[in-house]
């Protein structure tokens, strides 16, 4: 459904991203696991159409995502810090959302109200805490039904109530046959989610598996001690 | 697009500068009608004002607004719509912002006081300087990542078009004083679009016979019709180049 073909980008002398490919089907519920400023984020970034990749080129369903903006209708994102203006109240920005994306299937409000933000519509986005923040990104991530989700970091700065919700609406999704992107750190919380792993470590794309291969691979059931059996390996 | 101008629009009306923008506007044109008994003299105060505020809010206001709506734009960005369609309506909001709060604090008053082919030329040209710096500005900011940066330059730009360029244009003149240049004038003033529109209001108003022989020269071509056209063409071009570049830039940003 995805397909990265060489992508490199370079932010003045540093090279965010080293000639990654990486093909991603439907179904599938990959986690973009690396050290911090491995280029997890510029990768979807690039995904998405907001970097430009120097060289390389990214399909979406067959299109070049270059001259083609319509394919962002199909993916929710979920930003890592959810920036959004100041002085819209969450009513105001999600009414401004569904106006813009124009979409004409059903819409999935569980996320707004599992989260309660149907009872704050009147609060401004400057005085939001940032795990209201996020709980407001990933109800907007989830609002138009997409066929893929973009989740960077999506449970960073939650409680582990709003964590335990999110995952399970994640897992939900996942059984509806999404294509299911996530980045994260934390690795004990993906454990029962994911069934690819991509590593990148310097804007390099390390492995591509899928969880079999890797415990196969490292002989760990733990996806946590797999990848650290791996990254030992790799400094050694 | 007609839903980004008016998110746009909705939030530069909330953000209440372009009120007292309009309120500033209204007072200085209503007391300068009122205080100078003089038309032609009240003319040219107004002139003066609209050529020197005009495009200093234009621009200042346009480049801060630009960078406190980063948040907006990213999220604009990583939506179903097409960037060139997200960075012309943010212009097109702006401009008509500024346009309408010129229109009500100039135009009206103009129009009240003095109405005839001056006003209409003054209310046009600063309509026309307020399209343009509002391009200016929309290019430097999408041109430096820097805030403060972004907000010097809009601050520079202005010094540079409307006082250092006459500086330049004097130098000039004194250093080649020999040489009949009055021609040239012509089409050096084409290169500051605030030149333009002040040669070519100040032409309607008595006073252009004081300028001697460049006066002349310059209503031969400013005076005319043909004259006027190639002004506002190259007013045009004024606004529409910096806006084309800029929207190329913002297309291939990263945000």
């Amino acid at each position: 459904m995805i397909i990265a073909t060489n992508v490199s980008k370079r932010f003045s002398k540093l090279q965010v991203l080293d000639n990654i490919s990486l093909a991603c089907n439907v179904g599938e519920c990959i986690s973009l696991i690396g050290p911090n400023g491995s280029g997890k984020t510029t990768l979807i970034k690039c995904i998405l159409g907001m970097v430009m990749p120097d060289s390389g080129f990214i399909t979406f369903n067959g299109k070049n995502i270059l001259h083609d903006w319509n394919f962002r209708s199909q993916i929710g994102y979920m930003p890592q810090i959810g920036r959004y203006p100041d002085n819209m109240t969450i009513g105001n920005l999600l009414s401004m959302m569904k106006d813009i994306r124009n979409h004409h299937g059903e819409l999935d409000e569980d996320l707004v109200f599992a989260f309660e933000l149907n009872s704050m519509l009147q609060k401004k986005m400057r005085t939001l805490s940032g795990g209201t923040r996020q709980k407001v990104s990933a109800a907007l991530a989830f609002l138009f039904n997409p066929n893929v989700l973009i989740l960077d970091e999506p449970t960073a700065g939650l409680d582990p109530v709003a964590t335990e919700i999110l995952k399970e609406k994640i897992i939900k999704e996942k059984q509806k046959g999404k294509l299911i992107f996530i980045t994260s750190h934390v690795l004990s919380e993906l454990d029962d989610l994911v069934t690819q792993v991509v590593f990148m470590q310097e804007g390099k794309l390390v492995f591509h598996k899928s969880i079999e291969d890797l415990r196969e691979y490292t002989g760990e059931l733990k996806l946590n001690k797999a990848i650290a059996k791996i990254m030992v390996k790799q400094t050694v | 697009m007609k839903k980004i101008i008016k998110y746009v629009l909705v939030d530069i009306i909330q953000n209440r500068i372009v009120l007292i923008y309009t309120l500033f506007l209204l007072v200085t044109s209503f007391s300068v009608f009122s205080l100078e008994d003089n038309s032609s003299k009240g003319l040219l105060s107004m002139l003066n004002v609209s050529i020197l505020i005009v495009p200093l809010v234009s621009l200042v206001f346009s480049t801060i607004y630009v960078y406190n709506s980063a948040e907006f734009l990213e999220l604009l960005v990583s939506q179903p719509l097409p960037r060139k369609k997200i960075w012309l309506s943010l212009y097109t909001g702006l401009t008509a912002a500024l346009m309408l709060a010129f229109l009500v604090g100039v135009g009206i008053p103009l129009f009240v006081y003095e109405p005839g082919l001056t006003a209409v030329l003054m209310t046009m040209s600063g309509l026309f300087l307020t399209a343009i710096f509002v391009a200016i500005a929309l290019l430097a900011s999408v041109k430096t990542r820097d805030k403060a940066k972004g907000i010097g330059i809009a601050i520079l730009l202005w010094l540079y078009f409307s006082i250092l360029f006459d500086g330049l244009v004097l130098f000039l003149l004194f250093q080649f004083a020999d040489y009949p240049l009055e021609k040239w004038m012509v089409g050096i003033s084409s290169l500051n679009p605030v030149d333009l529109t002040r040669v070519m209001v100040l032409l309607q108003l008595d006073i252009s016979a004081m300028m001697g022989y460049t006066g002349a020269v310059f209503k031969d071509f400013f005076g005319t019709d043909l004259g006027r056209i190639i002004t506002g063409l190259f007013l045009l071009a004024w606004a529409i180049i910096p806006l084309w570049i800029s929207t190329r830039l913002f297309h291939k940003k990263d945000l």
